[in-house]
């Protein structure tokens, strides 16, 4: 069993970081949600915001370890160009995707929609850590803050999943050693 | 008996607008680049990572301009949350058009 330094590196951007930030959207969303006066008493909204403060704020620390990890790390391994003597492709994922005509679709769709697509992530994530930062506890009485809010962490996840998922398949096609 | 300061809705109002800025740009240099040959160039800032460098930067730059504007504006303000709230998302959606492959490949010209 072997894990090269270039693989370590794809596991911390696509299954460490990536996957951390999809997997505690749920959590993130039902905070946002159930911030209603009805639900909550002045104790719980107080020890709710402290919590949901440091959550979506490690989230949006998180999306952005992922995308330039991904785009300054990963992502030069997988757009690598070969030499012109190279008949062995396998260390050059782009090439070796574009090589048949089966694959191809998995750059010129995958990954092209996956390399920029993942970037509105970090952008819609911060702007809910720093509206929740700021307003606190008032946000139980805005209910139109809140709403937007969660408008921008459903398409933050989106732009997550669609890369994440993208990622996974295209991996599978054409991994990096 | 104490008065609660709310603060005002203008620096949601800012941070939210600003981000759909930033999304719309990121759609934007994504279909420019793709499409426009000499933009994907100039957008080559490292050359391991190819216009994808330039693309980001820009946007982020354009994102992180806008809030500080829009903040400045609006910090003390309370304005009209809603439409700005729409506006907002629908720059967002329409930032993700702009990275769809389909959709930028329309502007792409044919060999």
């Amino acid at each position: 069993m072997e894990v090269t330094f270039r693989e370590s590196w794809g596991v911390l951007h696509g299954l460490i970081f990536g996957a951390l930030f999809l997997l505690s959207f749920s959590g993130g969303i039902v905070g946002l949600y159930s911030l209603r006066p009805e639900f909550l008493t002045a104790e719980g909204l107080k020890e709710r915001m402290a919590r949901m403060k440091v959550w979506v704020a490690s989230m949006a620390a998180i999306v952005w370890a992922t995308v330039i990890t991904g785009t300054y790390i990963v992502y030069p391994w997988y757009r690598a160009k070969p030499g012109a003597d190279v008949t062995d492709l396998s260390a050059y994922p782009r090439s070796l995707l574009l090589s048949a005509a089966n694959t191809a679709e998995w750059h010129k769709f995958g990954m092209e929609f996956k390399e920029h697509v993942a970037w509105i992530a970090p952008i819609a994530a911060t702007v809910v850590a720093y509206v929740i930062a700021v307003y606190g506890p008032q946000l139980i009485k805005e209910p139109k803050i809140r709403k937007a809010l969660m408008n921008f962490f459903v398409v933050a996840f989106t732009a997550a999943a669609i890369a994440g998922v993208l990622g996974a398949f295209i991996t599978k096609a054409a991994p990096i050693h | 008996m104490t008065t609660e300061i709310l603060i005002k809705n203008g620096k949601a109002a800012a941070a939210l607008l600003a981000g759909g800025i930033g999304a719309l740009t990121m759609g934007l240099m994504t279909t420019l680049g793709e499409s426009v040959a000499a933009i994907g160039t100039a957008l080559n800032w490292y050359n391991p990572v190819g216009a994808l460098s330039g693309k980001t930067t820009v946007a982020v730059i354009v994102w992180l301009i806008a809030w500080a504007v829009l903040g400045n504006q609006w910090k003390d303000k309370d304005v009209d949350f809603d439409k700005i709230a729409m506006i907002a998302l629908v720059l967002l959606l329409l930032g993700i058009l702009g990275t769809f492959p389909p959709f930028f490949d329309l502007f792409v010209p044919k060999a």
